[in-house]
């Protein structure tokens, strides 16, 4: 596949980088030094020039593309390139925004502005940490065959019940399945025999019931109670809709706002919410407000830095678990190194998101494990598959290695899969795959 | 000095309004014409009306009506409708000099300080009254006609009507019907102004013919021979401006319980916020019972029915009729039978008189002078609610005490967390914090100038009389100033403001004028600031 990416900010050149080693990728930056940096750092062709204009989207081929990823950081740019290749190509086009109202539009009429998939940064930073809440300690959380089958990965430490413990000895919950362990950053399969260790990620797929009760075991001090307090700090666009979100499954978050003008405005907008008009590293102020009673914080400032420093104070006064907006994404390991418990960067939500629709092609849906070391796919099985109408046991020979079946809905109910389970046609099987071997398990199953 | 005020444009509108008022005047005439009762009041009345307007008119061919000038033309209007609508009265009692004999010298409309009281009771849909015997021997059928008609052409707003109709008044139209409507800020329904108005005015109507319509089926179907189709008529004339006048001297009284269940939900129509019938009629049903208003309204309504019904159930009647009151012992013998430990007859005197009250309808169906005093200051408190914004009920409204409620509930939040930021809001949307303001003052307004109202009157009571009770002063005030009506003692139900000197009751007619105005509207007028900057 022949992909064209406008913008080489961040955003652009991750996907650009995830996207290098499977398809032709040319990368259209107006930044000269950018595009001849990405020349030599990545197996992509750099064209420099306005991604506006028809003649330089000529110039990086856009006649023979099949598809432009249009990621710099201005909304308006994105829609006039989708619709400029509209008009010259039928090449499928992919538009990030910030701005909501133009994913609402789009979402009113699909095809609008030219766009044929769209991502909102902000939209999608908010999920993917309201998700998060709803599971204590977990790192990351997809929904697969309509919210029936989770995926969520977790970290083990020392109090963990699993912790030191073999795979085989450790799976006693029912309807979920350990698929992997993430060791210093490598995803190893999990085997019967595969010890998990302290420190160690572990990915599981199962029912939402089964994975939240293996929330609440992994790290039963953060799930007592289920009325849990979240505090967000910083009425960024993120922090409306992480707000928004909380609302609408329940929650009455407060909201830290220093600006007048905005926290009335968001006030106004949240009915459910309580917004404070206040300086967040106020150590009076978060005092008398108790927020040290909070289970979660979510720091959405502007900037890293006093995300991180909102965070450590969250922290210091007894808060259970924080979360922080990170936008530099070299910063998030580090950041979560010195303290804050999750951080979540937009950029590389969207590169993550554009990435894993690129991959869906034949599968239902996609998760990335890791940005891109190991996936998770849920594909429906027709007559063709590999695993129709056979025991799981007999069709897992035949795949290749670094496979593992997590998960199956018939019919909309949860099946759990064993190695005497046959495989029906029609059924959605939820399986986690090495990075290196996703295209295959895609095509054969 | 300069004056800033167009007054001659403000005038030249009133002159229009006033020359149009000569049809809905022949209305009366027809009737006169009908039932062979003279038609002298009704023809000099619309020739003096015709004259007036076209004058005032020439002061300015061309007016522009900005906001200041609305201010002028809204109040003046009032003002000039309310002589206009004197004049029959004046004319029955005494004649056009050398031209008519007097219909009937004994009216007690003859002074001019009760005409004017009765008129602008009338066009401020109050229904106070000074008429000393209320029934057709006293007065025409055509006479107690315009009576009614008044209170239904001011119930929607005679200027709304005038946006409505008056091409020259598209521009300043929004303006002026704000000066007018009942409640804070008007709802635009329709890009075009007068298509709203039209709309309100449309469903005023609709909802008028209807009730005329199940009134008269009562006759009709052989329910209530009292209910004739003059009656009928009148009665729906006076329900929806939640006007109050009756031909009848027992008001509703005087028809059947289910004559008196009908009127009720009419009553609370009338209360209303009118855009919200619009809504319902243009396919949005659920725009009616979502709205937090309307179930606020309806909420105050429920429980202060419920609680006198459970007050007269148990017998909460006076013990004894008093002296000077407007019924009797054996009349307080009847209703103690019919009524205590009646469940029927107890829901319907209470829901009949709580609706009636908190729309600022001011009708009757039972001499309430006879209640006990907890179901009275019951009644007393309820003066105060008044009816939705946007409908024709007069008062506080319902609306303000909801914000006011809700905003009183937000300063107890933010004592606690200084710096939390809570917007009032009303349903779905948040209410500017101005208008909070604006709310905060009126309602204080408005009860200062109730105080202080009632302390004139009673100061007036004490120099000329009547001998006053601090509850019927009270009462009385609440009453004119809430657009309501009956109060307790000589002015309850069945009784009159006939007793008050002419000083008190011009008194009165300004604290209905304003009253039915929202009191800013006039007094901005008497400030210099508006005036000369």
């Amino acid at each position: 596949m022949r992909v064209v990416i406008i913008g080489a900010g961040q955003v652009g050149s991750s996907i650009a980088a995830d996207l290098a080693s499977a398809h032709e990728v040319i990368v259209v930056d107006c930044d000269e030094e950018r595009t001849e940096e990405l020349n030599y750092s990545l197996d992509v062709l750099g064209v420099t020039g306005d991604g506006t204009s028809v003649s330089t989207l000529e110039e990086a081929g856009i006649g023979e593309a099949d598809m432009v990823i249009a990621s710099t950081d201005d909304d308006e740019t994105n829609i006039v390139v989708c619709s400029t290749v509209k008009a010259i190509s039928d090449a499928f086009t992919i538009a990030r925004v910030k701005n909501t109202e133009y994913l609402r539009t789009w979402e009113r009429s699909e095809r609008a502005f030219g766009v044929d998939f769209m991502v909102c940064t902000n939209l999608l930073a908010a999920e993917s940490i309201v998700r998060m809440i709803g599971l204590p300690a977990a790192r990351d959380v997809d929904p697969f065959a309509g919210g029936k089958v989770q995926m969520a990965e977790f970290e083990v430490d020392e109090e963990s019940p699993v912790a030191n413990q073999t795979v085989a000895d450790a799976d006693r919950f029912d309807s979920l399945t350990f698929v992997a362990i993430l060791k210093n950053g490598c995803v190893e399969i999990a085997r019967g025999e595969t010890l998990i260790e302290v420190g160690d990620r572990v990915v599981v797929i199962g029912s939402p019931e089964s994975v939240r009760e293996f929330a609440g075991s992994v790290a039963p001090e953060e799930s007592q109670g289920t009325a849990e307090e979240v505090v967000i700090v910083g009425g960024s666009e993120i922090g409306y809709h992480a707000a928004r979100l909380l609302e609408s499954r329940g929650f009455k978050p407060r909201l830290v706002e220093q600006d007048t003008d905005r926290a009335r405005d968001l006030a106004e907008r949240l009915p459910q919410t309580v917004v404070m008009e206040s300086d967040a590293t106020d150590i009076e102020f978060l005092e008398r407000e108790h927020i040290g009673d909070a289970d979660i914080v979510i720091a959405a400032l502007d900037s890293d830095e006093k995300n991180l420093l909102v965070s450590l104070l969250g922290r210091r006064m007894g808060v259970e678990r924080t979360i922080a907006i990170i936008d530099t994404n070299d910063y998030v390991e580090l950041f979560e190194t010195v303290g804050v418990d999750v951080g979540v960067s937009p950029r590389s939500v969207v590169a993550e998101e554009i990435s894993r629709f690129t991959r869906e092609g034949e599968a239902e849906n996609v998760a990335l494990i890791e940005s891109d070391k190991a996936e998770v796919l849920e594909i429906e099985v027709d007559a063709e598959s590999i695993l129709a109408d056979r025991p799981i046991h007999e069709s897992v020979a035949d795949l290749p290695d670094g496979v593992v079946i997590g998960a199956i809905t018939r019919d909309a109910e949860f099946i759990t899969p064993r190695g005497d389970t046959v495989v029906e046609v029609g059924d959605h099987v939820v399986v986690f795959a090495d990075i290196d071997v996703g295209e295959e398990v895609a095509t054969r199953l | 000095m300069k004056l800033r005020v167009d007054a001659r444009a403000s005038l030249s509108l009133v002159g229009s309004v006033l020359k149009y008022l000569a049809v809905p005047l022949c209305l009366p005439l027809v009737v006169a014409l009908y039932y062979g009762d003279p038609v002298a009041p009704f023809v000099a009345t619309i020739a003096l009306t015709v004259a007036a307007g076209v004058g005032l008119e020439r002061l300015d061919p061309d007016p522009e009506i900005r906001p200041r000038e609305g201010f002028l033309m809204v109040a003046a209007t009032w003002l000039a409708v309310a002589i206009v609508a004197a004049v029959p009265y004046l004319i029955e009692a005494h004649g056009i000099p050398m031209v008519t004999q007097p219909i009937n010298p004994e009216s007690t409309l003859g002074n001019p300080a009760n005409a004017l009281f009765e008129a602008m009771s009338g066009f401020t849909t109050t229904g106070a009254t000074v008429l000393g015997e209320i029934s057709f021997d006293a007065h025409t059928r055509s006479i107690m006609l315009w009576r009614q008609l008044t209170q239904w052409l001011g119930g929607m707003g005679i200027v709304v009507l005038a946006v409505a109709i008056l091409p020259e008044l598209s521009v300043g139209g929004a303006q002026l019907m704000d000066a007018e409507a009942p409640g804070p800020g008007i709802e635009k329904l329709t890009p075009r102004i007068a298509e709203t108005a039209r709309a309100l005015w449309g469903a005023y109507l609709g909802l008028t013919v209807l009730e005329i319509v199940l009134l008269y089926s009562l006759n009709v179907a052989g329910v209530d021979q009292a209910m004739t189709l003059y009656n009928a008529v009148a009665h729906g004339l006076t329900t929806m401006p939640t006007g109050g006048f009756s031909p009848e001297a027992r008001s509703i009284e005087a028809f059947s319980a289910t004559a008196q269940w009908i009127i009720i939900p009419f009553m609370v129509a009338a209360g209303t916020n009118f855009a919200l019938f619009w809504h319902v009629l243009t396919g949005d049903p659920r725009r009616l019972f979502g709205d937090s208003e309307f179930k606020f309204y309806v909420g105050a309504m429920g429980t202060l029915t419920a609680v006198i019904a459970g007050i007269l159930f148990a017998g909460g009647l006076v013990g004894a009729a008093p002296a000077g009151e407007t019924f009797d012992a054996a009349y307080l013998e009847t209703v103690r039978a019919q009524i205590v430990g009646q469940v029927e007859p107890s829901l319907r005197y209470a829901a009949f008189q709580a609706v009636s009250i908190v729309t600022t309808t001011g009708y009757a169906n039972m001499d309430f002078n006879a209640w006990g005093p907890p179901a009275q200051y019951l009644l007393l408190f309820a003066m105060f609610i008044g009816g939705s914004a946007g409908s024709t009920g007069g008062a506080v409204k319902i609306v303000r005490w909801y914000v006011i409620l809700k905003s009183i509930r937000r300063e107890l939040f933010t004592t606690a967390h200084p710096e939390a930021i809570r917007p009032v809001r009303l349903g779905g949307r948040t209410i500017d914090e101005n208008a909070v303001r604006g709310i905060y003052s009126f309602t204080l307004l408005y009860i200062v100038i109730f105080f202080v109202g009632a302390g004139l009157l009673f100061l007036d009571s004490l120099r000329i009389g009547p001998t006053l009770s601090v509850l019927e002063v009270l009462s009385a005030t609440a009453a004119t100033l809430g657009n309501v009506g009956p109060g307790f003692g000589i002015v309850g139900p069945m009784g009159s403001y006939l007793a008050f000197s002419d000083a008190s009751k011009y008194f009165m007619v300004g604290l209905m004028w304003i009253g039915r105005l929202e009191i800013i509207p006039v007094l901005v007028l008497l400030t210099s600031e508006y005036w000369t900057r």
